[in-house]
């Protein structure tokens, strides 16, 4: 276990100096000058040439690249162009909401998507089953713009029964902020009418990645489920007269969801980059309408930043999945390969 | 005495041609039983017809602007009304559909060869050539492909072509991945040694008999990606990343319509119904290519 962990830990911090070379390698390709965006179209040409002095555009690429290293192992991700801070403070200051959201949806998801799953195993071919592959098929289908737009559409402002786009009303006043992650923080608060508020502004956006995500798991549980239901100990369990709820809860369902635990793993890293349409959408203070800013403004260290963190979070969830499997499955033995 | 059997290479090609009708039959068995795969094969025909067809079935020129009739709901003259220049959301969507089948096409055409080359070399010579090329691919394993699309993309500059090569970029290590272990499992089958022996070149081992063995399962997996590649493209055109206007692209419509939503909610929302019904078709067919080329369906 212990090497496991080890070889893991070696491997991922491989990918993660690869990943500062891809995104040094984006930062290197996009067009635009990006002195021209600092100093102004107007700026007189000693004033530019001073620029790329100080900051290092004028040395050769690979002086650039060793610089840019070593300014990111000392945790300096540079200043956005386009608010003026430090990238780090912008993304630690967004990057709560892009959780928080994520979360939701994923909760949402596990909550309907297993029950959905089994219930379509054990009733296969049935309308319930019909239903839940309907549904499926429509969550990794549809485009999550589209849908977050008609939800707007219907929900806001035909019905008017969920609030506007955005993370809190404009007349609350936000809590004060411990975790970023606003249901907790107005809790902690003891702020009702702010949860309340803060949960009503989520529902959309969360059910629109919430309906994504449950898709695959839905799948995932219910083909399992079908393997599971036709082995020999379910049989074995029925025939000694265990009532059938617990011959599905207590021992099919359980070996069921092991291989569930990588698709939600898979569901979370998607949700995440999900994020950036749906935030986009909804006006989500996050980190995913952050990043699409600073891409269509190529806001440079700003997505090289926000790049680096999600490509970061995704390793690390990933990590965490493998881990969960293994613990769960005690046949996969960790030395692999 | 010799008791094997002297097969004429008539003989013998008309057996594997038996063989292959066969298989061809089976499959079409299979198809017709799978009945959300024969719904997606029939969307996917209709979407075939109507890019092959489009300025027949459009009823306007797409990119013709009538600002009198801007934002007119969906009526007799124009079946989705028009969007704010004026133009028939229609016929545009009719055009779309030719935006769509092309990017979907181009993105398959470069990152499959790509992945597919990078997994046989990789394979091939395993050692250090393996580690580098495996490490690499892990690298962009490490992105979510939606994110990586998107960086590349803005960091090449906004444009459909930008786009498609993004994409593929975004795409190409998971075939990557799955050459490699198709690789890995022949290269030291008996007839590879055989092939060697008798003088061909690495190269002609890889690309003349390792390389079929990979296609079956790259085809089931493009397949099944075909959707998500149709969804990661109109994102990047809802975003402004990828086509721009004037181009009757799907994303980049529905985002010209948002400002519109509450009062012309036509402008918006009708192109996105035509992403969701083409992925869908995609989708379909894809889990029924898989379900086909598996064996033990076969055998029931």
């Amino acid at each position: 276990m212990f090497q496991y962990l080890l070889r893991r830990t070696v491997t991922l911090v491989i990918t993660l100096l690869g990943i500062m070379v891809v995104t040094f390698f984006i930062s290197l390709v996009i067009p635009v000058d990006p002195l021209a965006s600092i100093a102004g179209p107007q700026a007189p040409q000693e004033t530019v040439e001073r620029l790329r002095e100080l900051y290092g555009f004028d040395q050769p690429v690979y002086v650039q690249f060793g610089r840019y290293m070593n300014r990111l192992f000392h945790g300096d991700l540079g200043t956005s162009f386009q608010t003026g801070r430090p990238v780090l403070d912008d993304i630690l200051h967004y990057f709560p909401a892009t959780i928080e959201l994520a979360t939701v949806a994923l909760v949402i998801s596990i909550l309907v998507g297993i029950p959905l799953g089994v219930l379509s195993a054990v009733y296969r071919n049935s309308s319930i089953d019909h239903f839940s592959r309907i549904l499926s098929l429509i969550g990794v289908s549809m485009p999550v713009f589209w849908l977050g737009l008609v939800l707007l559409l219907i929900f806001y402002f035909k019905l008017g029964w969920f609030p506007e786009p955005g993370r809190l009303d404009i007349m609350l006043i936000e809590p004060p902020r411990v975790t970023g992650i606003l249901l907790i923080d107005s809790l902690l608060a003891r702020d009702l009418e702010v949860f309340w508020d803060a949960l009503k502004h989520m529902a959309l956006p969360a059910a629109v990645l919430g309906l994504y995500g449950l898709a695959g798991i839905a799948r995932i549980v219910r083909s399992s489920m079908l393997d599971v239901l036709s082995a020999e100990y379910i049989k074995t369990a029925r025939i000694k007269g265990l009532n059938e709820f617990l011959v599905l809860t207590r021992h099919a369902l359980r070996n069921a969801l092991i291989p569930a635990v990588t698709v939600i793993g898979l569901t979370y890293g998607g949700l995440l980059e999900g994020s950036v349409l749906t935030e986009t959408i909804f006006a989500w203070p996050g980190l995913g309408r952050y990043l699409a800013t600073a891409f269509l403004t190529l806001d440079l260290n700003a997505v090289v930043g926000g790049t680096m963190l999600v490509a970061l979070t995704y390793c690390l969830v990933n990590l965490a999945v493998d881990l969960v499997y293994a613990f769960l499955n005690p046949k996969i033995t960790l030395a692999e390969e | 005495m010799s008791t094997t059997r002297v097969i004429d290479k008539a003989e013998a090609r008309r057996r594997r041609r038996e063989a292959r009708v066969q298989y061809l039959r089976d499959s079409f068995v299979l198809w017709r039983r799978n009945h959300l795969m024969v719904v997606g094969t029939a969307i996917l025909v209709f979407l075939l017809l109507v890019a092959a067809f489009a300025p027949l079935i459009a009823t306007h020129d797409p990119y013709a602007q009538t600002l009198a009739d801007r934002l007119q709901p969906p009526s007799m003259q124009h079946f989705f009304g028009t969007d704010s220049l004026g133009r028939d959301i229609y016929s545009r969507v009719i055009y779309g559909s030719r935006v769509t089948l092309a990017i979907a096409f181009l993105v398959a055409v470069i990152s499959t060869p790509l992945g597919m080359a990078i997994g046989v070399v990789s394979g091939y010579f395993g050692r250090a050539t393996d580690e580098i090329l495996m490490r690499l691919s892990d690298i962009f394993l490490a992105f979510p492909k939606l994110i990586l699309a998107i960086a590349f993309a803005a960091a090449l500059g906004p444009g459909v072509e930008n786009a498609i090569v993004a994409i593929a970029v975004a795409n190409w290590p998971s075939y990557a991945r799955l050459a490699r272990a198709e690789t890995l499992a022949v290269r030291n089958n008996d007839y590879i040694q055989v092939i060697r022996s008798m003088g061909a070149s690495n190269l002609r081992i890889m690309v003349g008999h390792i390389t079929p063995m990979c296609l079956s399962s790259i085809i089931v997996r493009l397949s099944l990606d075909m959707g998500t590649i149709i969804l990661t493209a109109a994102g990047l055109g809802f975003l402004g990343l990828g086509a721009q206007p004037p181009m009757p692209e799907w994303g980049l419509m529905v985002s010209d319509g948002r400002q519109f939503l509450v009062d012309q909610w036509w402008v918006s929302t009708l192109p996105g119904v035509a992403i969701l019904i083409v992925v869908m078709g995609f989708n379909l067919v894809g889990d029924g290519i898989r379900d086909i080329l598996d064996p033990h369906q076969r055998q029931s």
